[in-house]
């Protein structure tokens, strides 16, 4: 999906910032580098950096995304895109903003785990994603395919 | 007035105290159950147990109703969020929030917050000052307006001293009033300057230093 976003396979290699190392984190940046495009991942903790694949041949900047001066070392203003996805919604949110104002950063997505606040940033025109919002359409839908198929039987004995 | 206080040390409780004080209607939001139960006993406050950027924490606190919100907690990322989702959701005219890192002030005015308040850079600058000078006293900035208010006394290596206002190369900076022996002095641009003087000095931020250095002799 992401991909797609920024121009997918076909053409020339992006420069894009990742937030967050976590899960999540690491395995965008794996992908996207195994792309071919040239990605900066930042995180706090420099033991976050183990959770990337071998696939990866980025760059790596251990400091505090909410902090100007680590976005500027990360060289933000040339960004094609930027990811955020540390654990913390505030961060998040922070971070995607000053992205887009202070950096004109074309692609910006946060992740976002409040639905309520996920719908409170989406009028500030905050590309957002939220996990949370996102399991539970899977769960709905699978539960409406588990009980379309468990019922049918159901009515027959009625 | 109506005010929501987001925060949980000392300066929560101790400006919780200075508003109740001044007969305002105060709800302050705190993120331990414990802090909140001391402080509801300590304040005359509703005292709400929660996270200050969590939407329907702040409508619990009566968001709808408020004035004015501040921020104080010691994450950045915070006050940013409680700030704008207290403004744009629930309408609260005013907002201010304490920030950490003092790049952040001008990113939080751009993003929507009413007033940034930098504590490092208000401490850092007032220790300066003391140790910089002991000519110029009460630094105040005038928020939001990239002006400051000096209080400079002329002391007696003062290269200010007999000379008119007008020949003073203040660029930027105004001499608003001259304190002469405890009587206020409407500064006019042919005043001569005496010793001891204590005059109002007011600055563009950034001609702060030339204004210090003509009427101090000392800094840039």
């Amino acid at each position: 999906m992401v991909s797609n976003l920024i121009g997918g396979n076909s053409s020339a290699s992006k420069y894009i910032v990742v937030i967050g190392c976590g899960r999540l984190g690491s395995l965008l940046a794996g992908r996207l580098s195994a792309e071919g495009n040239s990605v900066v991942v930042i995180d706090q903790k420099e033991s976050a950096f183990e959770n990337l694949s071998s696939e990866f041949s980025g760059f790596q900047i251990v400091g505090d995304a909410s902090e100007m001066a680590t976005l500027k070392k990360a060289k933000l203003d040339k960004a094609d895109c930027l990811l955020v996805v540390t654990r913390e919604d505030n961060v998040n949110l922070m971070v995607a903003q000053i992205g887009r104002i202070f950096f004109e950063t074309p692609v910006v997505l946060a992740r976002v785990f409040d639905p309520a606040r996920e719908a409170i940033y989406r009028e500030f025109d905050i590309d957002t994603i939220s996990p949370t919002q996102l399991s539970a359409d899977s769960f709905m839908q699978k539960l409406n395919t588990h009980q379309v198929s468990t019922s049918a039987p159901t009515e027959g004995v009625a | 007035m109506r005010i929501i206080l987001v925060g949980s040390d000392k300066l929560t409780y101790f400006l919780g105290r200075r508003f109740t004080s001044k007969g305002d209607y105060l709800t302050i939001i705190t993120p331990e159950e414990e802090a909140a139960v001391d402080l509801s006993r300590r304040l005359k406050a509703t005292v709400i147990a929660g996270d200050g950027s969590d939407p329907t924490v702040l409508q619990e606190a009566g968001a709808y109703q408020a004035d004015v919100l501040l921020a104080l907690p010691d994450r950045d990322q915070d006050n940013l969020i409680a700030c704008q989702i207290a403004q744009d959701r629930y309408g609260v005219p005013q907002t201010v929030a304490i920030v950490n890192d003092p790049d952040n002030k001008a990113i939080f005015e751009e993003l929507g917050v009413s007033v940034a308040f930098s504590a490092t850079e208000i401490i850092g600058s007032m220790i300066e000052q003391q140790t910089a000078s002991e000519e110029i006293r009460n630094l105040v900035p005038v928020a939001g307006s990239g002006v400051t208010m000096t209080e400079v006394v002329l002391g007696p290596n003062s290269p200010a001293i007999g000379r008119a206002i007008k020949d003073l190369d203040l660029q930027g900076a105004v001499v608003a009033c001259v304190v002469r022996r405890g009587r206020v002095l409407i500064a006019k641009r042919r005043s001569y300057l005496h010793e001891a003087d204590r005059l109002l000095v007011i600055s563009e931020d950034d001609q702060y230093g030339q204004a210090q250095k003509v009427l101090t002799g000392e800094g840039a």
